[in-house]
């Protein structure tokens, strides 16, 4: 067998194979075997590194240098140069946005270096495909403890007394939720992971499963043998085809080494897992809507209780978990739960995965502890905004979620205290904004997701979403009326309150809170026909500062819709009636004369 | 083949740690020793490449953990390739030169194991650059 002096990791993500990561796979192994190194040097596809944002990753070990950005070309470069001479490829290496300084490790990254990665450990180390290398990193060792070792009971207790609570946004203790379903009498129970991850922004659960689909396998049956369940399945969305043939390859290799199966380390627990695709819905998130479609029925919500850990799938008491919630489970067992409490808030223990995204300079997956200042994460972890622009507010929580302003950077996240500044943890999707960026635009954006993702079941958000969007397009459109906001409020208060799930509950969140921090961006809208940043092209006029305009004709050449007059060296003018904001003149003039609304 | 014991799963996991460790040396920083074998064109002209590939023998035969063993571009001693640079934690680094795939045994051997430096190929102690 050949022994290998060096690794070098290509990030198998969805994100960085969507940008050619196999062909560089591929070119890697084609240059090192031409070379005749290949039986030194290892190539080895790995799961998501997070650094989405400069994908796709090639990091090679030992010496852990971390390249950014690879093209397929650069494979050769990579071979010649750092394998055969041992020379970094000093322009692959990433560049500290705000120092503008070139690392080549990643822990002496900004980015990395603030994270503290529990559900997160395996990924971009282990190759995701390869049950011996999960193996290696202690994968299954939590499992053979709780079966050998310890009672059902005992694992509650862990679980209980770890503080881990339901990371897909409703925050239930997850031990809670397992003991409840323990408790219930029969000895048919079910054990679901919830792996729909509906959230818009949101990718964590995919670069889990991904990048370490063991840990779920592993983690599901842990619950199994908690709950009594014999039975896990694993409900997870169609569009997710690299997680669903990594999550199919998992269990055939478990099966294989009896880790899922008839007594499983030889102690009489049977336990096995299927999957259910789901079409994609929103509101399968939903745990009792995710039920029904795994039956087969329509996926629609039913009111709690019953809860489904008393009358779940089947009619059978069944626990439903986030995909993230499972991969904190093997740590907190093999570490105990005094550690995993040890790290967070007083309420929130552990750590978070964050989808970091929009307007900062590190785009991607962020996981840090519970208690976490946004600042850390968007300044120190984000590398601060693109382009030098100014922070204008985050939004987390997806479509459930709300706008946080500039006053509470400094926040330690957790559960509460996102509840109350008027937003949620939601499933962890965090969204970045700036100067540039139109509140009622966004508002309007989740709006039109939540109305054409309502399943229709109850009144209240089919029809309230319906209307709360329509007078936010009105708005945008520049045909808001003065009654507007207040219908608004009404009507999401009323939304909020009487909706029958989640989904409805929390839908007018983006509008209520953007309302609330921005109201005078709503009134410019409505009072003053303006849209402050110019997001909304039909409330922005560009004009032309006659002070500064020279007449040198560049804004009127490139005007799609020949919207400006005006001769040489002569002041233009731009007609507003005919203008569509496209922004091309300001763009094209270096006399700053153009005016942007 | 099913797995039924805890000791079992620790036996597939002690084979295949021996293949990914090299993974986890690089990440906890601290009390790693490091081994810099130059591997620019001088260097591989020399024969670093049997040095390096003696060097991770011997440090699997001696079943040695904490340590790394790193290639380099040229450090400027082509005249003594193959070079090796030794960096034990709280030590000054030392430079070795000349080392043929037995003297690379030998550093691991005397320098890394027992700590006695191996005189006769040294180039340059308190080896820092600027």
């Amino acid at each position: 067998m050949a022994r290998y002096r060096s690794h070098i990791m290509v990030c198998g993500g969805t994100g960085c194979v969507s940008a050619e990561s196999e062909a560089i796979i591929e070119n890697l192994k084609a240059e090192l075997k031409s070379h005749g190194y290949d039986n030194e040097i290892k190539v080895v596809k790995t799961g998501c590194f997070g650094f989405c944002g400069q994908g796709p990753i090639v990091k090679v070990h030992p010496e852990n240098v971390f390249y950014v950005k690879v093209k397929p070309e650069d494979a050769k470069e990579i071979i010649e140069e750092h394998i055969i001479k041992g020379r970094r490829v000093e322009r692959l290496l990433y560049e500290e946005p705000m120092l503008k300084e070139k690392l080549d490790e990643s822990s002496k990254m900004n980015f990395y270096k603030k994270q503290y990665r529990i559900a997160l450990r395996n990924c971009g180390l282990i190759n995701p495909e390869d049950v011996n290398e999960y193996i290696a990193f202690r994968g299954y060792e939590a499992l053979g403890q709780v079966l050998t070792e310890m009672t059902p009971e005992e694992v509650l207790k862990v679980m209980k007394d770890s503080g881990l609570r339901g990371r897909g946004g409703g925050g239930f203790p997850t031990g809670l939720k397992w003991e409840f379903t323990a408790k219930q009498p029969g000895n048919e129970k079910y054990i679901m992971c919830n792996a729909d991850e509906g959230d818009p922004g949101a990718f964590m659960d995919r670069s889990i499963l991904e990048g370490d689909p063991h840990t779920i396998l592993e983690a599901m049956a842990i619950g199994g043998y908690a709950t009594g369940a014999n039975h896990g399945i694993i409900y997870i969305r169609a569009e997710y085809p690299l997680a669903i043939k990594r999550l199919d390859i998992a269990i055939e290799q478990a099966r294989e080494l009896g880790l899922l199966g008839d007594d499983i380390f030889g102690t009489g627990f049977k336990f096995d897992i299927e999957l259910k695709y789901g079409a994609g819905a929103f509101v399968c998130g939903e745990e009792t809507a995710l039920i029904h479609s795994v039956e087969g029925a329509r996926g629609e919500p039913t009111k709690k209780p019953p809860f489904p850990s008393v009358e779940g799938y089947r009619g059978k008491p069944t626990s439903v978990n986030n995909v993230e919630t499972f991969a904190n489970v093997p740590p907190i067992i093999l570490k105990g739960s005094e550690w995993f409490s040890s790290i967070g808030t007083e309420k929130s223990k552990g750590t978070k995965v964050f989808a970091l995204a929009g307007k900062v300079n590190n785009v991607g997956l962020v996981e840090v502890p519970m208690g976490t200042t946004l600042r850390e994460i968007i300044y120190d972890i984000g590398g601060g905004i693109m382009d030098g622009k100014d922070f204008k507010a985050v939004q987390t929580g997806g479509p459930s979620g709300g706008v946080i302003t500039v006053a509470d950077l400094d926040t330690p996240i957790d559960y509460e205290s996102l509840k109350a500044i008027g937003s949620m943890m939601g499933s962890g999707g965090m969204i970045v904004m700036d100067e540039d960026d139109c509140m009622v635009n966004i508002a309007k954006f989740y709006l039109e997701f939540t109305q054409d993702e309502s399943c229709g079941k109850c009144t209240p958000c089919r029809i309230g979403t319906k209307r709360m969007y329509e007078i936010l397009a009105r708005i945008t459109e520049g045909e808001g009326k003065p009654e507007d906001i207040d219908n608004l409020k009404q009507l999401g208060e009323m939304i909020k309150n009487t909706a029958l799930c989640g989904l409805g509950q929390t839908a007018p969140n983006p509008v209520l809170s953007t309302l609330h921090y921005f109201r005078n961006e709503y009134e410019a809208h409505i009072k003053d026909k303006r849209c402050l940043t110019g997001s909304c092209k039909a409330l922005s006029k560009y004009s032309i500062d006659p002070d500064k305009c020279i007449g040198c004709t560049a804004c009127a050449r490139v005007c799609p819709v020949d919207c400006i007059s005006g001769k040489v060296k002569e002041v233009h003018v731009i007609d507003a009636e005919k203008c569509i904001a496209c922004g091309a003149c300001y763009d094209a003039c270096k006399f700053d004369a153009v005016i942007k609304p | 083949m099913a797995i039924k014991s805890l000791d079992e799963l620790k036996k597939i996991r002690d084979n295949s740690l021996k293949k990914v460790n090299l993974r986890e040396s690089g990440e906890n920083g601290e009390e790693i020793i490091e081994m810099m074998v130059g591997m620019a064109t001088c260097g591989i002209a020399a024969g670093a490449r049997e040095t390096l590939n003696a060097i991770l023998d011997e440090i699997e035969a001696k079943g040695i953990k904490n340590i790394r063993v790193v290639q380099v571009g040229c450090m400027g001693y082509c005249h003594s390739e193959p070079t090796v640079q030794v960096n034990m934690p709280g030590h000054e680094p030392i430079l070795y030169g000349n080392v043929s795939a037995k003297v690379a045994k030998d550093i691991i051997e005397k320098h890394i194991l027992n700590g006695e430096l191996l005189d006769e190929n040294i180039l340059i102690k308190t080896f820092n650059k600027a």
